[in-house]
């Protein structure tokens, strides 16, 4: 009886005392945290204080002007970033949560999905639904009105972005996905298959941008006469002829396909990875089946596993597509748009960040959003009908 | 959730191969994977030698001579960290992915246990209107999003990226998270809220720890794309140098120092260390991730 009774204690003490008072802690501190976050100069005097208490007067006087060795209050930054970020979330649950629950069942029960479901929907709405809505707006009532479209439909500059986009579409999409597939078939007979795997699929850790450097360095021209330290052009000039600025030139549009090379060479991978798991679902039974019929590995791979896995085809290839539509990074750190390689995403960047012209720049956000619209939906329904939906 | 047949999985069948026979084959990937790492191995290479040697011989024949220690050297390191910015823009990047991984994350977790297993008004509708947001290119939220920070004093800080990527992240977190969680077997559900617990109960004690799995493979999904991405960090972070992430630098070097092989190589071995390291460790999940919902049967 006693033990209960001790029981019952501890529990009215956590409830009404200790958790009440815990949150109200933690809501103080996270209040500061944001406050701090916020404010530029809080991470430099806080962390001038540290130094004055070292006595290091003369950095913590440089943090307070601005200036100054900024690691230290970076650290402190993204400490209280994690925690803020992290145990704010939390706290915000748990607490939305906790008033929820105490309200009544019939309450309780209508109210509390729309917390767990809440914030995500707030920051859908505000992050993407809204900004949708209003750049379509802007398209349509920036400066001149439909003036934008006219433009973006019949401006010279803008067919040959368009006809960029397509090449990259077309070749882009092929190459990936043929050589994801290629692979695929060829690496499913060998040991090391996983090893061989990683190689390929490795790039895709490497950002845009990295690899945007890696080729650049690979397609390096030298005027003829000097050492061509690029492995392309040191190739073709061991071959004989004469070193090639791969990147500038814009005849037959080679840099644009020097371009496409480097997406192709990060994108395989992904293909890969899912047209490999794809063929290992083809039942053995069939192909061991055709081989007693005489059929070659050649056809056995084309004309049987090829086909069983064209769920998987199609939507690896609209995926990829959907991503080869989207490309900026490689276009905007080798050529900005230059020497005729200019692509949709990167016109839109130029217009809207470097020319201010919001108008134009929603346009192109919207084309963009056009051109990818119907793979999606091919997707969707490619996913649909081999029955794999959510 | 890839399919494995039962006897035995389309898969090695000894002494046979798709074009070509053994040993040919095994030559064949060999080579394929070489061809395939040979421009990473030219910068990775590149970045060891010093200025005039980089731009006077190929870096394959500073391979052919591996042990002339005179050859290599540091010092393309020591200056990307040291007086260029990269130290600083190292510890940015860390800055902004690691919330805007963890946070959508969370944020993600509760959205997709909700659409799961409660119960509430447009549940379906909401469901497509996420799922509808996949498809949305970065592009149609840029500009209004940015006027939107500008209008609040948000504009160039970690604030504002991380709040971005973590909605623009949001639509996968909760399609892969949904599939997950809606597979996980109605027992559990049913047996725990016999036993009286809350929803809220449910989600920390049952469904979380069940979901590592999924959730370990979408954070690496979003920790790779924000350690990777340019285009956001351009608009909401670009003004500061102080402030600039790696891939940002890179991109500044490359059009600063386009001909300073010796800095853009040590510089891009050094944005590619860290994701490579998470992927490597990390590959299971970030396949399983690929995977899941894409292949079936």
């Amino acid at each position: 009886m006693a033990d209960e009774t001790r029981e019952y204690d501890k529990d009215t003490f956590r409830t009404t005392f200790l958790v009440p008072v815990g949150a109200l802690i933690a809501v103080v501190g996270l209040a500061i945290g944001l406050y701090f976050l916020l404010d530029r100069q809080a991470a430099a005097n806080t962390a001038a204080i540290f130094y004055e208490l070292f006595g290091n007067d003369a950095e913590a006087e440089l943090l307070r002007r601005g200036s100054g060795n900024t690691v230290v209050p970076k650290m402190l930054l993204a400490g209280v970033a994690m925690i803020v970020g992290v145990g704010g979330v939390w706290l915000f649950y748990w607490g939305m949560n906790t008033v929820v629950m105490r309200l009544g069942d019939r309450w309780r029960g209508s109210l509390l999905p729309w917390v767990f479901v809440g914030p995500a929907l707030i920051l859908l709405g505000i992050w993407l639904v809204w900004p949708v809505i209003q750049t379509v707006f802007l398209s349509l009532t920036t400066g001149d009105g439909l003036a934008n479209w006219e433009w973006a439909l019949t401006n010279p500059a803008n067919h040959q972005t368009y006809i960029n986009n397509v090449l990259w579409l077309v070749v882009g999409v092929a190459g990936a996905v043929g050589f994801g597939l290629l692979i695929a078939g060829l690496v499913d007979r060998v040991k090391r298959e996983a090893l061989a795997k990683t190689f390929i699929f490795l790039p895709l850790a490497i950002s845009l941008v990295g690899a945007s450097v890696i080729w650049r360095f690979v397609y390096t021209w030298r005027p003829p006469g000097q050492p061509q330290y690029g492995l392309l052009n040191a190739i073709t000039e061991g071959l004989g002829f004469d070193p090639i600025p791969w990147v500038q030139t814009s005849d037959f549009r080679l840099n644009t396909f020097a371009l496409i090379a480097i997406l192709i060479w990060l994108q395989t991978g992904f293909a890969m990875v899912i047209l490999s798991a794809a063929i290992k679902g083809v039942p053995t039974e069939i192909l061991e089946a055709a081989g007693l019929d005489g059929a070659s590995e050649r056809q056995k791979f084309f004309k049987m596993v090829v086909p069983t896995i064209r769920g998987s085809l199609i939507m690896v290839t609209i995926t990829t597509a959907i991503v080869v539509l989207k490309v900026f990074d490689i276009v905007y750190v080798m050529t900005g748009g230059r020497f005729n390689t200019d692509v949709v995403a990167n016109n839109m960047y130029i217009q809207a960040f470097q020319l201010f012209d919001v108008g134009r720049a929603s346009v192109l956000a919207v084309v963009l959003f056009l051109a990818v619209l119907p793979m999606a939906l091919l997707n969707i329904r490619n996913i649909r009908k081999e029955g794999m939906a959510a | 959730m890839t399919a494995q047949t039962g006897s035995s999985g389309a898969g090695v069948t000894p002494n046979r191969s798709v074009f070509l026979t053994r040993a040919p084959l095994r030559f064949a990937v060999i080579a394929l994977c070489l061809l395939w790492s040979l421009p990473t191995l030219g910068i990775f290479v590149s970045s060891f030698r010093d200025a005039r040697d980089i731009t006077s011989t190929g870096w394959w024949e500073a391979l052919l001579t591996p042990f002339d220690t005179a050859q290599w050297t540091l010092i393309n390191y020591e200056q990307v960290l040291g007086s260029e910015n990269m130290a600083n823009a190292f510890i940015n990047s860390l800055i902004v992915t690691i919330p805007s991984t963890v946070i959508p994350i969370t944020v993600a977790s509760f959205a997709a246990y909700a659409f799961a297993w409660m119960r509430f008004p447009f549940r379906g509708t909401l469901f497509m209107v996420v799922i509808a947001l996949l498809v949305v290119p970065l592009q149609m939220a840029l500009i209004p999003v940015q006027q939107f920070y500008t209008a609040l004093g948000l504009g160039n800080t970690f604030i504002s990226v991380w709040l971005a990527h973590t909605a623009f992240g949001l639509p996968l977190a909760i399609f892969l998270l949904y599939n997950f969680i809606s597979q996980l077997p109605s027992d559990l559900f049913e047996t725990a809220s016999i036993d009286g617990a809350t929803h809220f109960q449910m989600f920390t004690k049952v469904v979380l720890p069940l979901s590592i799995p999924a959730l370990a493979a979408f954070a690496i999904f979003q920790f790779l794309w924000v350690w990777n991405d340019l285009l956001v960090a351009l608009v909401y972070l670009g003004g500061l140098p102080d402030q600039s992430v790696m891939t940002l630098e890179l991109s500044r070097l490359v059009g600063g120092r386009g001909q300073q092989w010796h800095i853009l190589t040590a510089g891009a071995f050094i944005t590619m260390l860290l994701p490579v390291l998470v992927f490597m460790l990390l590959q299971r999940y970030f396949v399983r991730g690929i995977l899941s919902g894409s292949v079936k049967g």
